[in-house]
This record gives C-alpha cells, sequence and structure tokens, in this order.
C-alpha cells in the first residue's frame, strides 16, 4: 500500500511522516524523524530498548505500526530530559551506576517514568515487577533498581517541600 | 523484521467493522492490541491483505458489572482489567491472571478479545474463560450469536469464531468462594509452562459446594476439566480427594515437547501448579 501521512506529537512538538502501513513507530521514529533515543534491541517484544510512552502508557515501538499511532502523543527519553537538564531519573542512574554499556537504559528510563507516574511511592518489589518488560545484559538490574527507588524518594521529597 | 504489506482500515463504529471485514472477506484480519498478530507478521506466518484496526470502536472498550452480572468488551485491555476495582470485587481471579500476562508493556495494549479470539494455547485468558463459565458474543453479517467459552477452542489457532465474525464481549456471573491462578513460566513474561485457574465455594459445613479448573497450554486447547471439578464437589477437599482431582485433570492434558521442556516435565509441573492452585483457591474459600 503506497504511504500515508501520519502526524505525532512527539515530546511536545507536532510532526509528521510519510510511511506505509506496515512501517513500524519505532524504524519511523529514529529514520525518518531522527529520534533515536529510543533503541533496537530484539525486534521481538522482548527487550524493551525501544520503549516509549504513547498517550499515557509505556508501549514497545517494534510492535505498533505507526499508523497506529496516529493523532497520539509520544514521550521519548529526548523529551524527558537533556545533557543540559537532566531528568531526576537520568540523574540517580548516573548517581547509582544503573547503567553499564548503556544501550536499555533510554527504555528503562522511560518505563520508569511511567511506573512513577503511576506508583510514585513503590516498594523494591513492585519496582522489579514494573520494569519486567526491560532487559539488561549488563548490570544485573541492582543498581537499576536502586536508582529508580532513588529518583522516587527524591521526587516524593521536592514533591512535599514545594 | 518488516511484516507483507497490506491496507489498513479504521472503522468508527462496529457495524462498519463486520461490514469491512465482510466486504476484504479471507485476506482480511481484525487488529486489536497487536502483541499477538503483529510478531506473527514479523515471521510471516501471517500475511493478512487488510488490517481492520478496531482502536476507534468505542463501544468494544467496557467494564460492566450489573448486579451478579459482568460484561467485558473485547477491546478492554489487560492493563484496563487490572485496574478496575469495581471488576476485582466481582471476580479476583481476572486480575490475578491478568498480572501473569507478559509484562507491563504488553499489558498496556494486549486486549482481552485478541487474547481469547487469538486460540494459541499458550494464552492465559482461555482457561480462565472457561474456568468462568464465560459466554463469547460473536458479530458477523449474520447478525449475533453466543458461544461458550468452553465450546469455543477446536484446536490451535482453530476456533468457533467465523472468519467474518467480530467477537465483541465477554460475559460471565461473578464469583463468590475461593479462586487461585497459578502459573509456572521460564521467567517473568513468559508463556505457560502449565497453568491453572481454580474456583471453589465452601459451604458453611466444610464441604466443597461448587469447583471449576481449567489448564493452560497443557493440549492444543485450553481444557475444562470437568470430572476433576465433579470429584471436589463430591467428595470434598481431603488430601485423597484432591489427589484423584488431579490424577483426573492430569489424564487430559497432552502436554508437547518444545523450548519450554519435554512433555514428560510438563506432566510434573502441571500436577504440581493444579495442586497448588486448589490448596491457595481452598485457603480463600
Ligand atoms: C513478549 C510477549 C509475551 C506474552 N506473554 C503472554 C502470556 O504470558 N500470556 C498470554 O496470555 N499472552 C501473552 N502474550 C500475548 C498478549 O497477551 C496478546 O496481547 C494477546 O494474545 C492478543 O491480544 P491482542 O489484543 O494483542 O490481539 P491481536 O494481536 O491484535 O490479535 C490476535 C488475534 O486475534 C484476532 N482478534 C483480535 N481481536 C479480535 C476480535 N475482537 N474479534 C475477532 N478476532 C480478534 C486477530 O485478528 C488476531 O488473529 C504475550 C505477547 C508478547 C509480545
Ligand atoms: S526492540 Fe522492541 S522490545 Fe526489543
Ligand atoms: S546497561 Fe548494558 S544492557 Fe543495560
Amino acid at each position: 500500500m503506497s504511504k500515508q501521512t501520519i502526524n505525532l506529537n512527539v515530546n511536545g512538538q507536532s510532526v509528521s511522516a510519510e510511511a506505509e502501513p506496515r512501517e513500524l513507530l519505532i524504524h519511523v521514529l529514529r529514520e525518518q524523524l531522527k529520534i533515536t533515543g529510543p533503541h533496537i534491541g530484539c525486534e521481538t517484544t522482548h527487550c524493551g530498548a525501544c520503549t516509549v510512552e504513547m498517550d499515557g502508557m509505556s508501549v514497545k515501538a517494534c510492535t505498533i505500526f505507526a499508523i497506529q499511532a496516529q493523532g497520539k502523543e509520544i514521550t521519548t527519553i529526548e523529551g524527558l530530559g537533556n545533557p543540559d537538564k537532566l531528568h531526576v531519573l537520568q540523574e540517580k542512574f548516573r548517581e547509582h551506576h544503573g547503567l553499564q554499556c548503556g544501550y536499555c537504559t533510554p527504555g528503562m528510563i522511560t518505563r520508569a517514568h511511567r511506573l512513577l507516574e503511576e506508583n510514585p511511592n513503590p516498594t523494591e518489589e513492585e519496582v522489579r515487577f514494573g520494569i519486567s518488560g526491560n532487559l539488561c545484559r549488563c548490570t544485573g538490574y541492582q543498581n537499576i533498581v536502586k536508582s529508580v527507588m532513588a529518583a522516587a524518594e527524591e521526587l516524593n521529597t521536592t514533591e512535599s517541600a514545594s | 523484521m518488516i511484516t507483507g504489506s497490506f491496507d489498513y482500515h479504521q472503522p468508527g463504529t462496529l457495524q462498519e467493522a463486520v461490514a469491512l471485514l465482510a466486504k476484504l472477506g479471507d485476506g482480511a484480519r481484525v487488529l486489536a492490541g497487536g502483541h499477538s498478530l503483529i510478531p506473527t507478521m514479523k515471521l510471516r506466518l501471517a500475511m493478512p491483505e487488510h488490517l481492520i484496526d478496531l482502536q476507534a470502536v468505542r463501544e468494544l472498550k467496557k467494564i460492566q458489572v450489573t448486579g451478579a452480572e459482568v460484561c467485558i468488551g473485547a477491546m478492554t485491555t489487560q492493563a484496563e482489567l487490572i485496574a478496575s476495582d469495581e471488576l476485582h470485587r466481582a471476580a479476583p481471579i481476572v486480575r490475578e491472571t491478568s498480572l501473569q500476562i507478559a509484562d507491563p508493556q504488553v499489558r498496556y495494549l494486549g486486549t482481552i478479545g485478541g487474547n481469547v479470539a487469538n486460540g494459541d494455547p499458550g494464552n492465559d485468558m482461555p482457561a480462565l474463560m472457561q474456568c468462568l463459565d464465560a459466554t463469547f458474543v460473536l458479530s458477523g453479517p449474520d447478525g449475533e450469536r453466543s458461544v461458550q467459552a468452553r465450546e469455543f477452542y477446536e484446536a490451535a489457532y482453530f476456533t468457533a469464531r467465523d472468519d467474518l465474525e467480530i467477537l465483541t464481549e465477554i460475559r460471565f456471573a461473578a464469583t463468590s468462594g475461593g479462586y487461585a491462578y497459578e502459573k509456572q513460566k521460564r521467567k517473568i513474561g513468559d508463556y505457560a509452562t502449565a497453568a491453572a485457574a481454580v474456583l471453589l465455594g465452601k459451604g458453611a459445613d466444610g464441604s466443597c459446594e461448587q469447583a471449576s479448573i481449567a489448564l493452560t497450554n497443557l493440549a492444543d486447547t485450553p481444557l475444562y476439566c470437568e470430572a476433576a471439578s465433579a470429584q471436589l464437589v463430591e467428595n470434598g477437599l481431603t488430601e485423597p480427594s484432591v489427589d484423584a482431582a488431579v490424577a483426573s485433570a492430569m489424564s487430559q492434558i497432552d502436554p508437547v515437547d518444545d523450548n519450554r521442556g519435554p512433555a514428560e516435565f510438563k506432566r510434573h509441573v502441571a500436577a504440581i501448579i493444579l495442586r497448588r492452585a486448589i490448596q491457595q483457591a481452598w485457603a480463600r474459600a
């Protein structure tokens, strides 16, 4: 089928791309829109490296056709923080060595962001369960969980202070 | 991994969706959450020419509890099932099962309708629906009809649903008593090596008033274990009676060797999982 125009709101900006219906959201984001934060690890819905937020849900962008996301709001790691102003989660991952090679990290943080939106005060077990769709080959998860717990604590303190 | 080419359609109502499916015929498939269909299309095990995306069909997204009746729209996601306190009060086994399906990202998009219509023996909802004695409502060019979950599954990927029918809703009675969905898997997020859904009702005198048992991924369809259920009602939850119920259910299973292990191992696991589910449901009854 011929290409169609796909309009998205990515990280607060209206963007559009021309894509065949069979093109996956991850490919349109990375190859056309040059948003390369979300990675492709497995392309089979297992690793979560491609995780983005779509209308308030964490989704694996390798398992959605871009056309299914027509008109939706997408947030990627680029929309959470940047080198000049890191998101609390990014800050805590840095501080607690929540990454080694960093390949899983954008997906991990994007997922953790939604998890904390829905459950600002998670137990360690809830964090582990909540990020179970994201695989990391390096860290053994220990420091990732620590980082997310630390971010939750920080977010809660700043919130109650303000 | 790129899927084959297809035309994409997004009807806004059920009527439009049914008409479109009838018009496009064999080459068309409906797309719900896409989390079984898209992986299958990537492997080119499915190459539909048309996809009819149901995401805009609002009437298929609902959870209604009216008195003792539960009605769930086919496009309700697993995450929505988990989040509904009303549903949890009416049938807590649904949340318990949903939480054991895949991972958070998959559950945001995966739907109950896709899970039960898919016909994959690995899906967890079909056995749950048999345990609940649910009714599936199907809508096609010739109108609406209902099929019991216990009659729906014919073989792997073959169900009583006609290709031109859309599954619209799932109905079952609210439950009382004890419940359990126990699942053995290789890792979190995996399909079941073996899983069991159990509902048990306990009488004031400690007798078993009601029992319903169904199993996941131990044959090419989900298995409703009628004899094992009857065995518990007749003889209660004594050890020999539970042994007999488990033995009866095990005589029904037909697991195959695959990457989850040899059939012998699965038989072993299935008996343990079912026993745990029975014990857990009884403890909660
Ligand atoms: C990594 C991973 C792990 C998973 N683990 C599990 C697991 O542990 N347990 C489990 O149960 N599932 C698991 N799944 C599958 C997941 O739950 C799917 O979401 C579900 O099986 C299908 O639902 P869907 O809405 O995504 O359907 P789709 O993929 O959109 O559709 C599946 C099939 O059903 C048909 N269909 C869908 N909706 C309807 C309808 N309303 N009427 C008629 N036909 C329809 C489609 O045409 C298609 O043939 C897993 C998936 C992945 C990717
Ligand atoms: S690339 Fe999407 S889950 Fe691995
Ligand atoms: S840090 Fe290397 S995969 Fe997670």
